[in-house]
């Protein structure tokens, strides 16, 4: 049945996918998903096509040969005669170590540095916008290799803390600071020593508990009991205790001058406390620039009502302003946690190895496999970058406003 | 930057399959200029003078195969690659020939699809170590750290001689001659390592050479000479028999001195073969006549080459070993010109 009022059905036409507003849209879009998809195949047809004239074929044989060159840094187990594709893991190890070091530390200049560029203080205030705007405005590159550099220059050779009268001596007599890197002394696990490894965490645990306790005991009755000292003694006390009862089960490798290097202990190696140092500190200004930014997004009135409720400064960055700046905070940071791992790549630069320079240098110009070992870095470092992105928007969507 | 080094690869397979059918031959002479792929710094071998002018043993190589060509040694683009981009910049197209320090190997010949033409200097691995570490040979070098350059044969090398010898090392991967010497010189590293002629090269420039010592282990066999495109072979003959022109020039006694005298005929056919007097040689590959008396004016027969750039009168003090012509007990022996 039809009424009067009915709009006139309209026979589709072939035209209206030009002239007609409501097909318009998909039609240039569906123009520009073909043309797009016309061009990859295009592009892939011409490199298949090119490598076979080229006689190259694509094959990942490569990454089960002898890889045949030592790497400087290894957390697994290698040698020049395992394969391409385990200096491929070392890679990827050393790339994840600096990468998540660097996080970390640049978190933490990140967050000071903005903070404290808020401060009242003409001098501090000045002194971080002076670091905000001197790094982030200098190429990372630059910064990896002037670190390296100096400390090279600056730091004595392994050679200067021998003789009689040595140029250079270890610090408290078990840290040395040589430019090849730091060495620091490393625990020897003795029989026993667990037992003081679990006194640890438990006083751990503890501390834990005990600052869940107050903070309830002070919203249920207001009784506010002193937090820090008891924290720190439970930190302490209880393992230094436990170390003496069981016999001193932990020992120190002192690192020693022996022939070229110091041997034992641990070597934090000069490349990546130079790439590690550089990426901090440079994605620190930028970070420092995101928390700024997070806490004046919080509003004035924010601080005043605190304020007026008697909070002291300091309580009032860390319970009212931080909690509500994290939210501003957290998505920018996730591109600067990804610019680190991305950044991580410019590591041979300075000779450390991470996964490009295993595997997209070394191995790649001695087998000649270009194709292939970059597909395998870009793989890599998507699946990365996928990663973090994941982890952090779970954090981010753990903290953010949550509306009831 | 991953994705441009993707579309790098892409493009270096494109035009690898492209420059191939092409003939370098036809676009050196189309552009004017040839572009020659050399070391980033290596004086004596190729490294830019206080007037910026490329100066060096390779680098007369490239300017003779301008010369044969273009008829100006002047005429050459020179691309300064490091151990790691030279492969890349010759198979791209970048560079037409590649003349730096690198090692004629299987796998560089038949993998990677590069053409050697020949050989222009017989060489080895070295150490070099400062003498005031007091040690006199390789095999005493357990535990030392040690400055590569990466993408090397050197890196390879390295880690066999350590292996065979049952000795621990660690290496320092690094990309330029120049930050391998800053390195060396700060102590970050105890042993320096790469060619032998490098060693040499390298010292020389340092403040006080006498401070360092190579020592006496040579742990390989570096046949240095210079590469082309595989696939493209009349450009490989011209770069190859420039060589060998070189080295002929010298066994028959042709000098930048007497070669406008010896280019009017002589009574050696050979030579007059060579300078375009007699016999259409030029012709074959693709030249006119003076193709070799052009090459060999620029800078001189191999000797003299050798002997102004890093010969023994020169601070870098190579004696001529294994490159002296085989007339005098060395390795170079051209093949002959008919
Ligand atoms: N012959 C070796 C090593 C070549 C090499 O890297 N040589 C060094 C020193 S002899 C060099 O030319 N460096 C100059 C630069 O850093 O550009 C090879 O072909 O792999």
């Amino acid at each position: 049945m039809t009424t009067l009022s009915d709009p006139p059905t309209q026979q589709f036409r072939l035209s209206m996918l030009v002239y007609d507003t409501r097909y318009r849209s998909l039609t240039f879009q569906a123009l520009a998903a073909l043309l797009l998809a016309l061009s990859i195949f295009y592009l892939g047809s011409n490199l298949i096509s090119n490598l076979r004239a080229a006689g190259l074929n694509i094959s990942f044989e490569f990454l089960g040969a002898p890889a045949g060159y030592d790497i400087n840094q290894t957390l697994v187990e290698y040698d020049s005669q395992s394969s391409h594709a385990r200096a491929a893991v070392v890679g990827v190890l050393n790339t994840l170590v600096v990468a998540v070091l660097a996080c970390v530390t640049a978190t933490i200049f990140g967050v000071l540095a903005g903070v404290l560029r808020l401060s009242n203080n003409w001098l501090v205030s000045k002194l971080m916008a002076f670091y905000v705007e001197i790094f982030r405005n200098i190429p990372v590159l630059i910064w990896i290799i002037i670190i390296f550099t100096i400390m090279t220059a600056v730091l004595p050779a392994p050679s200067a803390f021998r003789g009689a009268e040595p140029d250079a001596s270890m610090v408290m007599g078990s840290f040395a600071f040589t430019n090849r890197g730091i060495y620091t002394p490393a625990p020897v696990w003795g029989p026993g020593s667990m037992v003081v490894v679990l006194t640890f965490v438990a006083s751990i645990v503890a501390i834990i508990a005990y600052r869940k306790y107050t903070t309830k005991l002070l919203y249920d009755t207001g009784r506010l009991l002193p937090v820090f000292w008891p924290s720190i003694a439970l930190f302490f006390l209880p393992t230094i205790l436990m170390f003496f009862i069981m016999g001193k089960p932990v020992t120190l490798d002192v690192p020693e001058l022996k022939g070229f290097n110091f041997q034992g202990g641990i070597k934090v190696g000069g490349p990546l406390i130079a790439l590690w140092f550089a990426l901090s500190i440079y994605t620190g200004a930028f970070i420092a620039e995101n928390v700024r930014a997070g806490i004046q997004a919080v509003s004035k009135g924010q601080t005043e009502a605190a304020a007026a409720l008697g909070l002291r400064s300091g309580r009032i960055m860390s319970l009212v302003i931080l909690p509500q700046a994290l939210r501003v905070i957290i998505p920018p940071l996730i591109s600067q946690y990804l610019n680190i791992t991305k950044n991580s790549s410019l590591a041979i630069a300075v000779g450390y190895a991470d996964i490009t320079a295993t595997l997209g240098g070394i191995t790649l110009n001695q087998t000649g496999r270009a194709i292939e070992c970059v597909l395998l870095l870009m793989l890599f470092y998507l699946t990365i970058s996928l990663c973090i992105s994941a982890f952090m928007n779970v954090y981010n969507n753990a903290i953010k406003l949550k509306e009831r | 930057m991953k994705k441009s080094v993707l579309w790098g690869a892409l493009t270096v397979a494109g035009l690898a399959a492209g420059a191939a059918a092409a003939g370098t031959i036809d676009d050196v002479k189309a552009r004017g200029k040839l572009n020659c792929g050399v070391t980033t710094g290596l004086v004596g071998f190729a490294a830019p003078d206080s007037n910026g002018e490329w100066k060096g043993f390779d680098v007369a190589l490239c300017r003779a195969v301008a010369a044969a060509v273009l008829g100006d040694g002047n005429a050459v683009e020179f691309v300064p690659t490091t151990g790691k981009t030279r492969f890349t910049a010759l198979a791209s197209g970048e560079v037409d020939v590649l003349a730096r320090n690198t090692t004629w190997t299987f796998s560089r010949d038949v993998d990677l699809k590069f053409e050697f033409v020949g050989v222009n200097y017989y060489d080895g691995q070295g150490f070099m170590v400062p003498k005031a570490l007091g040690v006199s040979s390789a095999k005493e070098l357990d535990g030392a750290t040690v400055c590569i350059q990466t993408g090397t044969t050197t890196e390879l090398n390295l880690a066999d001689f350590f292996r065979a010898n049952n000795i621990s090392y660690e290496p320092v991967p690094i990309e330029t001659n120049a930050e391998a010497q800053q390195q060396y010189l700060a102590g970050a590293c105890d042993v320096y390592t790469t060619d032998a002629s490098g060693l040499a090269a390298t010292r020389a420039t340092f403040e006080n050479p006498g401070d360092h010592v190579l020592l006496p282990e040579i742990i390989s066999k570096e046949p240095l000479g210079p590469l082309v495109r595989h696939g493209d072979n009349e450009w490989a003959d011209v770069v190859r028999w420039t060589l060998n022109a070189l080295i002929s020039a010298e066994e028959y006694g042709v000098t930048s001195a007497n070669i406008d005298e010896m280019a009017a005929g002589t009574n050696n056919p050979e030579i007059n073969r060579i300078l375009g007097t007699e016999g259409t040689l030029g012709e074959m590959l693709g030249l006119d006549a003076q193709w070799a008396m052009r090459a060999i004016k620029v800078g001189g027969n191999y000797g003299e080459v050798f002997a102004q750039n890093i010969g023994e009168s020169t601070p870098i003090g190579l004696a001529r070993g294994l490159n002296a012509q085989w007339t005098d007990g060395g390795l170079l022996y051209s093949p002959p010109f008919r």
